[in-house]
């Protein structure tokens, strides 16, 4: 991780638009082939302890990518990408949705928008995604979530009930 | 079709709303008097920002008290936030990469 790299995300709440800005210490052939490339999404595009297993990717105008978000307890979230603009190593565009396993989108989705450039081997990515309904992003997104959130709640309560046993242990160290 | 919060805060006049029963619960009868605007308009613009829980109505006595729910607020920005941290994670993770494949290259 290099902290002096830029990160940015800002909301706009009425024009239900989320923006996110990043630096990456890479050259922009090799931070596009990052964000286009089966082989290298599947390493980094979801956020541990979750993973993403892409089926297929066809990186064209009108071509899709299907993949699954896969939680450390084996639940799949399926989302479909259609690209839907691409500008070589400029800009690509693209309609998000989650799926179900046999590839039929949850309409209506979101739209993605990826602009790259590079100045002294620092390559900057722009993306915005824009929601006709944010509420309603954060209802699909949440299902998802919950599962993920119950395991971790699992977790909570062990920790609480180790430190419960462990009060007296605590109060002498703090 | 139920109003989607950001459709509900996009009026001005509902954004008005908001902040004025942030600060205190009113019923509609002050709502219309404080904006100038029939008891018509009002109920009209109470019935978008309830269905979206935005507001909550308490009864006292004979008259109805309309309240601001900054929990619904709250929930979203919290999903947000969750959001954000997401993308962080997951940037963190392509930075490794990139460095991973950059050594590899050399």
């Amino acid at each position: 991780m290099n902290n002096d790299l830029l990160f940015d995300f800002n909301v706009d709440k009425a024009a239900k638009t989320i923006f996110i800005t990043r630096e990456f210490n890479a050259g922009l052939p090799l931070v596009w082939d990052a964000f286009t490339k089966k082989e290298i999404l599947d390493k980094w595009a979801a956020p541990a302890p979750m993973r993403c297993e892409t089926k297929y990717l066809d990186f064209k105008v009108g071509g899709r990518r299907f993949y699954a978000m896969i939680s450390p307890g084996g639940q799949e979230r399926w989302v479909l990408q259609k690209y839907t603009s691409i500008t070589p190593k400029t800009n690509f565009k693209l309609y998000n949705s989650f799926a179900d396993k046999d590839e039929n989108p949850e309409l209506p989705g979101s739209e993605w928008d990826h602009n790259f450039s590079e100045q002294n081997g620092i390559t900057k990515v722009n993306i915005s995604i824009f929601n006709e309904s944010l509420e309603r992003m954060e209802s699909l997104s949440e299902g998802f979530r919950k599962g993920y959130t119950a395991m971790l709640a699992n977790l909570d309560d062990m920790f609480t009930a180790l430190s419960k046993n462990h009060k007296i242990f605590f109060f002498n160290h703090i | 079709m139920k109003t989607d919060i950001f459709q509900a805060i996009a009026d001005p006049t509902r954004r008005a709303i908001l902040t004025l029963i942030a600060i205190q619960a009113l019923t509609p009868n002050t709502m219309a008097q404080k904006f100038d605007m029939s008891r018509q308009a009002v109920s009209k613009h109470i019935k978008v920002l309830h269905e979206c829980e935005l507001i909550k109505p308490e009864q006292s006595g004979r008259e109805i008290y309309y309240h601001f729910n900054a929990k619904k607020m709250q929930e979203f920005d919290h999903w947000l936030a969750q959001f954000r941290r997401n993308w962080e994670i997951q940037f963190n993770q392509l930075d490794e990469v990139l460095s991973t494949i950059k050594e590899q290259r050399k």
